[in-house]
């Protein structure tokens, strides 16, 4: 197979905007058949206008895409809306038309001059609405459905328009986290089972993280990074991509933290393992300040009583807890007037937080938990 | 809930009582008058071979033009309202509420008026001409607003203030036009099928026809544009040829409609919308011959009435189809409110 073939869109150092204003520019990316990539980015980064010039519904203000090969301002539209077909934030006005109505306007591209569907036009939209799980819902109005349903009807009539490249704004904007994760691993199996490229935006990091090939970062009017997920939930590209100021990023599971109550800790939370997240969210939420540790760098709750704490002792990864550091903290302990030890018992790594139990023991301080 | 099998059964049913309420509409407005004449008289003026007499004349002369007139004029007036609708995403566009019958009026009256005061008698296509200008000058207007208000009531309001100001002036225009004509010009300026001739008849039908066949043959453009302009765009349609295309056919039928019969008002708005009823579905390849055939039946019904109901007194055909069409603009605003409040 040549090159540009399986290279479904290629978009090289583009400018996207309206009339004469630049809203993106410095744009470039390669997306292949059976993959997804997700532009992310904070609100009005532009990442609606990159997919708005990449269906050529924007003149490009500079650089190329090209499409199956074919360079986007080249491909007529007719050939145009073969390849490449939409799903947008939008809601449509439907006016007393089912679901079959809507996933049958996909069609359109196919059919003669009067839009009548032929037998083959009537079997791929049933294909499509069976694909997205919505063949229930054919003869029921479009206006009576849920939004999640709307979703996956709008999928399929983009489905049915057979294309090789889907383009999709927002589509988890007005679904519930459940039919979010429906959408996208149907999304997912599609792009495999029918080879199709898809280029969407997301608001949801989480989603992006785990359902993108690729993805491209776009900020202060510019694609600041294209890679793989992994690439880009490193270090603290996040944070300084959306700007985050209320609060903390944490890359691994992709979890947000508000920001922390700062002060002289009046609580000693001794905690490991996850046991003690449940204490830190408590104490945030009153805006107690509080100091916390041991816990080991690799500890579970360690982005959560990073992000929290306003005091907190940590412990190289697979290392048992070191004396200078039980000395520390022990200082801390011991101006507390509560301490809240989430442990009933210690392991050979973690065997430096029962001094600091027995401390509190000792002074009276203690709260199990 | 509806099957496909059910669909196209609703679909045969509403032609068939379409087309057979219409040639109903058409026998009776022949028929009846405020002259009697029998019903077999009638028929052998029309088919066989009656000596000429008064009764013919009135019948060939005047009855069968006038319902001819109403039929194809009222047909053109909904597919023109339909068209409208589509275009703004608006369910209560029409020519009449827009303003751009009045527009047409406005222009048609100044060219009348003019040529009248210099003794030249204009044939009718330079009166639907000047009626077409006059359209597509309300159209921009409305154009140039409806880019400003998004909201469906504000531009309404801003069509029915544009015809007030058209209005307006065709009235002065009238008042001051001192001519023999101007009492046909006065009725003709409320609106009215009186007065056209088979000459007439034939212009109008061909005109009608004409962009009525133009329309169908959008409707498969129509049917993607329903879903919203990034969408029509995405499956191929050059949206502002067909934008071009959709104002000058909706501009073309209500001009021929106010050049022949003056403004009427509401049919644009009503029919359209009592055909997506009647048919259970907007799809533009059943509504606009629906709507064809039902502004036909509508307006023959209405006007019937118009000659009718205080014979020999004539009523102004608008005056008609505002009791008749008023009502169903204000069902479709609530039932569109009960509809936003449900989200």
């Amino acid at each position: 197979m040549p090159e540009s073939i399986s290279k479904a869109v290629t978009a090289e150092n583009i400018s996207v905007g309206y009339g004469k204003v630049t809203v993106a520019g410095g744009i470039s990316f390669i997306v292949e058949k059976g993959e997804i990539l997700t532009l992310i980015g904070p609100n009005g980064a532009g990442k609606s206008t990159v997919l708005k010039s990449i269906s050529a519904q924007l003149p490009l203000l500079g650089g190329k895409v090209f499409i199956n090969g074919d360079e986007l301002s080249a491909v007529g539209a007719k050939k145009l809306s073969k390849e490449l077909a939409l799903v947008l934030t939008e809601r449509i006005h439907s006016e007393r038309m089912t679901c079959r109505d809507i996933a049958s306007t996909g069609r359109y591209p196919y059919t003669g001059r009067l839009g009548l569907l032929t037998e083959e036009d009537e079997k791929a939209v049933d294909e499509a609405m069976t694909l997205t799980g919505v063949s229930h819902l054919a003869d029921v109005d479009f206006r009576e459905i849920s939004d999640g349903q709307r979703q996956c009807v709008m999928l399929a009539r983009a489905i049915a328009q057979q294309p090789d490249v889907l383009l999709l704004d927002e589509p988890t904007s007005f679904l519930d986290i459940n039919h979010k994760l429906g959408l996208l691993s149907l999304l997912r199996k599609l792009t495999k089972q029918k080879n199709i490229a898809v280029i969407q935006s997301l608001h949801e990091l989480d989603l992006a993280q785990r359902f993108s090939d690729k993805l491209v970062c776009i900020k202060d009017k510019q694609a600041v990074l294209v890679g793989s997920p992994e690439e880009v939930f490193s270090g603290n590209f996040i944070e300084e991509l959306y700007g985050i100021e209320n609060g903390s990023f944490h890359n691994s599971y992709c979890i947000v933290e508000p920001q922390g109550t700062n002060g002289v800790p009046e609580v000693f939370v001794i905690g490991g393992g996850g046991k003690a997240i449940p204490v830190y969210r408590e104490l945030n939420r009153k805006g107690i300040p509080f100091a916390a540790g041991i816990i080991h760098e690799n500890d579970i709750e360690y982005p959560a009583a990073s992000s929290l704490a306003s005091v907190l002792f940590t412990e190289n990864a697979y290392e048992p807890i070191g004396e200078k550091n039980i000395k520390a903290a022990l200082k801390v302990l011991e101006k507390c007037s509560r301490v809240i030890c989430c442990h009933e018992s210690f392991g050979t790594m973690n065997g430096g937080n029962a001094v600091l139990r027995d401390k509190a023991i000792e002074i009276g301080s203690i709260v199990t938990n | 809930m509806e099957t496909k099998k059910s669909r196209r059964i609703r679909y045969a049913a509403g032609f068939s009582a379409l087309i057979i309420l219409a040639a109903f509409l058409f026998a009776v407005n022949i028929v009846m008058g405020s002259s009697r004449i029998s019903f077999g008289e009638t028929a052998d003026i029309l088919f066989g071979s009656a000596p000429d007499s008064p009764a013919k004349k009135i019948i060939t002369d005047i009855r069968l033009p006038r319902t001819a007139a109403a039929m194809l004029l009222g047909g053109a007036l909904a597919v023109s309202g339909f068209l409208l609708q589509c275009f703004f995403d608006n369910p209560i566009a029409g020519p009449y509420v827009l303003g751009i019958s009045s527009g047409a009026k406005l222009a048609v009256a100044a060219v009348m008026i003019s040529s009248l005061k210099h003794g030249i008698i204009l044939g009718s296509w330079v009166m639907v001409l000047a009626s077409f200008v006059g359209s597509l000058v309300s159209m921009g207007l409305i154009l140039l607003i409806s880019g400003k208000v998004k909201n469906m009531a504000q531009l309404i309001i801003s069509g029915v203030m544009i015809g007030y100001i058209c209005s307006s002036i065709t009235e002065i225009a009238v008042t001051f036009a001192d001519d023999a004509n101007i009492v046909n010009l006065h009725n003709w300026s409320m609106g009215s099928f009186s007065g056209t001739d088979m000459e007439d008849v034939k212009i109008i039908a061909v005109i009608v026809l004409v962009g009525t066949v133009a329309a169908f043959l959008m409707s498969k453009p129509l049917s993607a544009y329903q879903l919203g302009e990034s969408y029509a765009a995405n499956l191929g349609i050059d949206l502002k040829l067909f934008r071009l295309l959709l104002i000058l056919i909706s501009s073309l039928l209500s001009a021929c409609v106010t050049a022949f019969a003056g403004p009427v008002s509401f049919v644009g708005v009503a029919v359209p919308h009592l055909m997506k009823s009647l048919f259970g579905t907007a799809k533009p390849i059943v509504i606009i011959p629906a709507s064809f055939i039902g502004g036909a039946a509508v307006c023959m019904l209405c006007d019937l009435a118009a000659r009718l109901i205080f014979s020999p007194t004539e009523l102004s055909i608008s005056t008609v189809t505002a009791v008749f069409g008023a009502p169903v603009v204000i069902v479709i605003m609530l039932r569109r409110e009960s509809q936003r409040r449900r989200g």
